[in-house]
């Protein structure tokens, strides 16, 4: 037998959704925004919504996340997604509208727009990275910054009398009555990028069953940032990001 | 006979918005010019045309909201006054960078800071040159009526979508808040979805399997892109220029002054000539109704014949930079002005340009 016995369309047990584009993906080795980029592309394609989905891309890594994923997608400005998201659903309501942010974009800068449009329940789905730093500009210290965390800004550790505390946005968002799913997911194991794709999914059909925001937090690495392996970002996440952004839902109201 | 009605120039943006068949208005409350979104929130246009009308959490976020609503080929609008207007820059610069149109109304009142309620036309500058960063140019229209307030909706959202560029209502307190007679426009209906693909082929409308994937951005990293861009965008201004300068000019046959200005004040410079030539000086009103692009041609023919320009403005004096670079020293260009909210009377016009120009 030789390799190209082996591949051929009956031994195939896995291949790359056609809505992700061929592009060089930017991103690190071992960061959480392709796993996300891909369950998200994914999705899409399962669902069949390609004609009907619009993107919106914040500032941050994710800047070019419309290099990658082959729908429609408007690039906002800093923290503002959650608002032309906003005007984008409200104009065509037949659309699957979301936004795609880091943690610097919706809970530090983006703060009030993300609020707001939750707080409006409107019906798109926010897709939330949080890595816990700000990895485009180079390392600095984000909202979400564990205590004692280093980074470039906070180089002898995230000192909460300087710094405040690590903002659980989320817990924040689940709390306001715009809000209809608010979860919190991580996709460094099979196990668990199984489940934050079936929140991704869950998250789409909520905004168009009209049931308001739906918010969907991964709990994410940032090798280069946290100057770590993959393998041991992964392993630092699990020991010092899960405790502080605990997993799972904080707010479904279809279980109530 | 034409159907009259009477109502405030703030009112008459609101009514027109609907007639011209706005998909949106985002906004947030700001005196002097809330009751554009009290109107509409009146008038419940989604319940007729489907125009959609929210109040945002601020103006970042109302511009941002226009950003989006444009981006999907929508004709979406917003309005402020000179403090909302500061925070509504970052996102005009996205939106011009873009090339998304789209209508803005700024409403001016007294700065700087938090400033005054009261009106003025300080904002020349932040509308005109630029306002937030980078190299862009927005179509300014400054009306002087409230039929020009109602009028300049329709004309600010065709040159909008002529061009691809926010174009701007620059009007000052005066002007929205005095009610006057106007003649509304005829209704038009909104566009159609089939219509916005067709008319707006780039909106992101989803992406049919017969085309690329539509993105709306303003970022390039590479330099030599970036600045094609740009280039791009300063022919487009060079285009506008040449095709859509507006101005009024009332007795400058044989005028041997020019009063410039825009706005209200046009209309106190021309009562101040009226009163000037009764005491038998020559005497004419030069008023731009586009300050961007500016009536340069016009004024420069006028610097031809005149003895001198003098330009009236609501500001420590800003338009009379414009004038000032046109004229190019062929003959004098005075400034007479009032801040901080002080209307100037015509009196006050005539007594400056006797003391400046005539002597």
């Amino acid at each position: 037998m030789t390799t190209k016995d082996i591949i051929n369309p009956a031994n195939l047990v896995y291949s790359k959704t056609k809505l992700m584009t061929e592009n060089p993906m930017h991103y690190c080795p071992g960061c959480s925004h392709g796993v996300v980029h891909k369950l998200i592309a994914e999705v899409i394609e399962e669902m069949d919504i390609q004609d009907k989905t619009i993107g919106v891309a914040p500032v941050g890594c994710a800047v070019f996340a419309y290099n990658y994923i082959d729908i429609d997608w408007q690039e906002a400005a800093h923290g503002r997604a959650p608002a032309l998201a906003t005007a984008i659903k409200r104009l065509q309501p037949d659309k699957f509208v979301f936004t795609y942010q880091g943690d610097g974009d919706l809970a530090a800068i983006g703060t009030a727009e993300t609020i707001h449009a939750c707080n409006r329940g409107e019906n798109i789905a926010i897709f939330f990275v949080n890595n816990a730093i700000y990895g485009m500009t180079g390392g600095q210290m984000a909202p979400t910054t564990l205590e004692g965390m280093k980074t470039a800004t906070c180089p002898m550790g995230r000192n909460t009398e300087l710094n405040g505390y690590p903002l659980r946005i989320s817990n924040l968002l689940a709390e306001l009555d715009g809000t209809c799913y608010v979860t919190r997911q991580s996709v460094q194991k099979m196990a668990s990028i199984v489940r934050a794709k079936k929140a991704i999914r869950k998250a789409f059909e909520n905004s168009m069953a009209g049931k308001g925001t739906s918010v969907v937090e991964f709990v994410s690495t940032c090798n280069s940032g946290w100057k770590m392996s993959p393998h041991d970002s992964n392993k630092w996440m699990e020991e010092n990001m899960f405790p502080v952004y605990p997993l799972g839902d904080l707010k479904d109201t279809e279980k109530k | 006979m034409e159907d009259f009605k009477l109502m405030k120039g703030n009112e008459a943006i609101a009514h027109a918005a609907i007639r011209c068949g706005a998909d949106g208005y985002f906004g947030y409350p700001i005196t002097p010019q809330s009751e554009v979104m009290e109107t509409l929130m009146d008038l419940k246009p989604w319940e007729t045309t489907g125009m959609v009308v929210l109040q945002a959490e601020s103006e970042v976020a109302a511009i941002n909201m226009v950003y989006g609503g444009a981006g999907c080929g929508k004709k979406v609008m917003t309005s402020s006054s000179s403090p909302g207007m500061s925070l509504k820059q970052e996102g005009i610069s996205y939106i011009a960078c873009a090339e998304l149109p789209c209508l803005i109304v700024n409403v001016m009142r007294g700065g700087p800071g938090l400033g005054t309620i009261q009106p003025s036309q300080a904002d020349y500058f932040q509308s005109v040159k630029g306002g937030g960063h980078g190299d862009y140019r927005l179509i300014v229209l400054a009306p002087s009526t409230v039929q020009e307030m109602a009028d300049f909706v329709g004309l600010g959202f065709d040159l909008a979508f002529k061009y691809q560029n926010p174009a701007m209502i620059l009007a000052d307190g005066i002007v929205g808040q005095m009610m006057e007679k106007v003649v509304l426009p005829p209704f038009k209906p909104r566009r159609t979805e089939e219509e916005v693909r067709q008319e707006c082929p780039w909106g992101t409308t989803g992406k049919l399997p017969n085309r690329k994937r539509n993105i709306i951005t303003s970022l390039a990293l590479e330099a030599e892109v970036m600045e094609n861009i740009n280039l791009k965008l300063q022919a487009k201004y060079r285009e506008i220029e040449k095709n859509e300068v507006r101005f009024e000019a009332h007795h400058c046959e044989d005028a041997d002054y020019v009063l410039v200005a825009f706005g209200s004040i046009a209309r106190i410079c021309e009562k101040a000539m009226e009163m000037a030539r009764e005491e038998g000086y020559k005497v004419g009103v030069l008023r731009p109704i586009t300050l961007f692009p500016f009536p340069t041609n016009p004024i420069k023919e006028l610097s031809q014949k005149v003895k001198g320009f003098l330009t009236v403005e609501m500001s420590a004096g800003q338009m009379v930079e414009d004038v000032r670079l046109t004229v190019n020293g062929a003959v004098p260009v005075e400034f007479y002005g009032r801040m901080g909210g002080i209307v100037p009377s015509a009196e006050e016009i005539l007594a400056a340009l006797k003391e400046k120009l005539i002597k």
